[in-house]
């Protein structure tokens, strides 16, 4: 039996201010190891407010959260820090980059903060994941000195130093032109198809989406077809 | 391993706005530095006030008061008899000022533990006769070196050797004041006269300087025996017992003590001096407030700052936490920040605070009344750099904690979602 990395069941969300609507409703699915997922629907359909939900970075919602099997209900917000940080990459539409560091260490941050290396180990584990992307020459620079696509590959290579169990994106590549939005896919692509790496991968893209394993479509807070 | 990580990144995040944290740091700098050199001078100036009144009183003064017998004539009459006397008039007794059994009662003191030292006094009231004028005067018959090693009497004596006058018969040690007023020199003789109408001479061997002209004028120092001689007592005659103790703060309880035991009155120096600590207590608490005020107004450029900072740094806070780093490794960030400030910029205080103590201590000060002065009193007192330091570090916290708890409080889904 394929195990899921992660469980959505039955999950309601309203928003309070100003009044009180509901934007998720009874969403439920389920991601296996190494599926490439994309989510899409109309702006506004709460596919965004899903995906902050599913990385445990919104807290406030009715339902039950999976990740690897484990429920996200109880948990404290350090403890939930610590899901994010072993078992989640993040890839945003915009980089988010800190500029004070260079593209090296911007990788190792959540390597160092997770603690399971040494600090050695965690630079050749860097160096390893630029390679992949291609920009292992870029790393001494400072992210402010890289073009759109370079810093969108070093935020992936930042999600990937931890060997996550899934990689969430939240239109990564909204921001980039044509060829760029293609090479990130390819990269996307090849992680899951070469290292089985499970994606979810929200976008407004129809062309990127057709392109992953499975579609799931978003309607007014509803998943209209998985 | 991640209190390092910790640090690094605040590090980062500090350098990449290095300008406005220099400022931050400055204002704690200048204000440790005003601190340690504003309590430095005070507690000099205390000092030094202290040493011109405080360390020439004793401790605990025993002396006899002159004063009505407590059971009059009368009393011996009416013992056990139903009655009330009611008496007019009262004199004080016909009693010497001397302090009865003063060898006994100075052997019992010196070998109480409590007692650091002991110095007999005798006080004559005289005229200082000049041509055909008298002065009044007092003179105070001491124990020499006891006085010397008690009171520190030699660095009053701005002229002669104040060993002269245990060594030299019938010498005298006069206050400046009195001294220009009499218009002698070291080595003249001058003629006094006593209460009870004897001339004697004495000879000048050198003056003395309390820095209060009042008292200068009129006090003078023979020693003991001439002093006896003076007011033509025997060698037991003692008017004063001056006595230092181990524990100042000892003195109230101590002095009450002796009067019972001794059967003489005991003043402690709390009494005797009581506006003199109200004023060195004033200034403390003046020079004090001052510094933590400067402290505070360091404080809140921190928290300016970082707040600031904090508004800046929106999308690092956001990302961090989404990669992993909770509320409280943020808030650690900022917390270590202050702190950075704070002990940077607190111990180059520290470090120009000595400083400019060292400098002021140098500046020139001379007053004709302080003979000893020579320049600012200054108070290296190390207590002062560990309030200061402790200071500089508990008030850059405080300013670093409520930045600090607000960027661990940033919703990162809000700031994502933002841009």
């Amino acid at each position: 039996m394929e195990t899921k990395v992660l469980e959505a069941i039955h999950i309601n969300k309203y928003f309070h201010d100003p009044v009180k609507v509901q934007v998720l409703s009874d969403v439920e699915f389920s991601l296996s190891k190494g599926e490439f997922v994309s989510i899409i629907g109309k702006s506004g359909c709460g596919k965004s407010t899903l995906l902050y939900i599913l990385s445990t970075m919104d807290t406030d919602f009715e339902g039950d959260l999976k990740i690897d099997g484990v429920s996200m209900l109880k948990k404290k917000e350090a403890e939930l820090a610590q899901v994010r940080n072993e078992k989640i990459g993040f890839v945003f539409q915009f980089h988010y980059l800190l500029n004070e560091f260079s593209v090296l260490r911007n990788v190792m941050l959540p390597g160092e903060k997770l603690g399971k290396f040494a600090v050695k180990e965690i630079e050749n584990r860097a160096y390893e994941k630029l390679k992949i992307l291609g920009i292992e020459k870029e790393a001494l620079k400072k992210p402010n000195q890289l073009s759109g696509g370079q810093k969108q590959r070093v935020a992936i290579a930042r999600a990937l130093i931890n060997e996550p169990i899934i990689i969430m994106g939240d239109e990564p590549t909204g921001n980039l032109d044509k060829k760029n939005g293609d090479m990130v896919f390819d990269i996307f692509k090849e992680l899951a198809e070469v290292y089985h790496q499970s994606l979810l991968i929200v976008t407004h893209d129809n062309e990127f989406a057709a392109k992953t394993h499975r579609i799931i479509e978003m309607a007014d807070g509803e998943i209209i077809k998985k | 391993m991640k209190i390092k990580l910790i640090y690094n990144i605040s590090f980062s995040l500090l350098m990449a706005r290095w300008k406005q944290t220099l400022v931050a740091a400055i204002g704690v700098t200048f204000s440790i530095t005003m601190f340690i050199a504003l309590l430095s001078f005070m507690a000099g100036l205390n000092d030094m006030l202290n040493g011109l009144m405080l360390n020439r009183t004793p401790h605990v003064h025993l002396y006899n008061e002159i004063k009505a017998a407590e059971n009059q004539p009368i009393s011996l009459f009416s013992k056990n008899k139903r009655q009330y006397n009611f008496i007019g008039s009262i004199k004080p007794s016909n009693e010497l000022p001397q302090i009865h059994n003063s060898a006994a009662i100075i052997q019992a003191l010196k070998k109480n533990k409590r007692v650091l030292g002991v110095a007999p006094k005798i006080i004559a009231q005289v005229f200082y006769n000049v041509g055909t004028i008298n002065l009044t005067g007092i003179i105070n018959g001491i124990d020499v070196e006891e006085e010397d090693k008690l009171f520190d009497f030699k660095t009053n004596v701005i002229e002669g050797n104040f060993l002269d006058l245990k060594i030299i018969s019938n010498s005298i040690i006069l206050g400046k004041g009195a001294a220009d007023n009499m218009l002698v020199n070291v080595g003249d003789m001058i003629q006094v006269t006593t209460t009870k109408g004897d001339q004697v001479q004495l000879k000048v061997v050198g003056f003395y300087q309390s820095g209060i002209s009042e008292i200068d004028k009129v006090q003078s120092y023979t020693s003991i025996t001439t002093a006896q001689k003076l007011l033509g007592e025997s060698n037991n005659y003692i008017t004063d017992i001056q006595i230092k103790l181990t524990d100042i703060l000892q003195a109230p309880k101590v002095a009450k003590e002796y009067k019972k035991l001794f059967e003489v009155e005991a003043l402690d120096i709390q009494t005797a001096n009581s506006q003199f600590e109200t004023g060195s207590f004033v200034r403390s608490l003046i020079s004090y407030s001052v510094g933590i005020v400067l402290l505070i107004v360091a404080g809140f450029g921190i928290y300016n700052i970082l707040n600031m900072m904090i508004f800046e740094k929106m999308d690092t806070i956001a990302i961090l936490k989404a990669t992993g780093f909770s509320g409280k490794d943020v808030k650690r960030i900022f917390i270590s920040i202050a702190l950075t400030i704070g002990i940077f910029g607190g111990s180059l205080g520290l470090l120009f605070g000595f400083g400019l103590s060292a400098m002021i201590d140098q500046i020139p000060f001379k007053t004709a009344s302080l003979p000893t002065i020579k320049t600012y009193p200054i108070n290296y007192n190390p207590m002062f750099y560990i309030i200061g330091g402790v200071f500089s570090i508990v008030t850059t916290y405080f300013a670093g904690f409520f930045p600090a708890r607000k960027a661990s409080k940033v919703d990162p889904v809000i700031i994502i979602r933002g841009k």
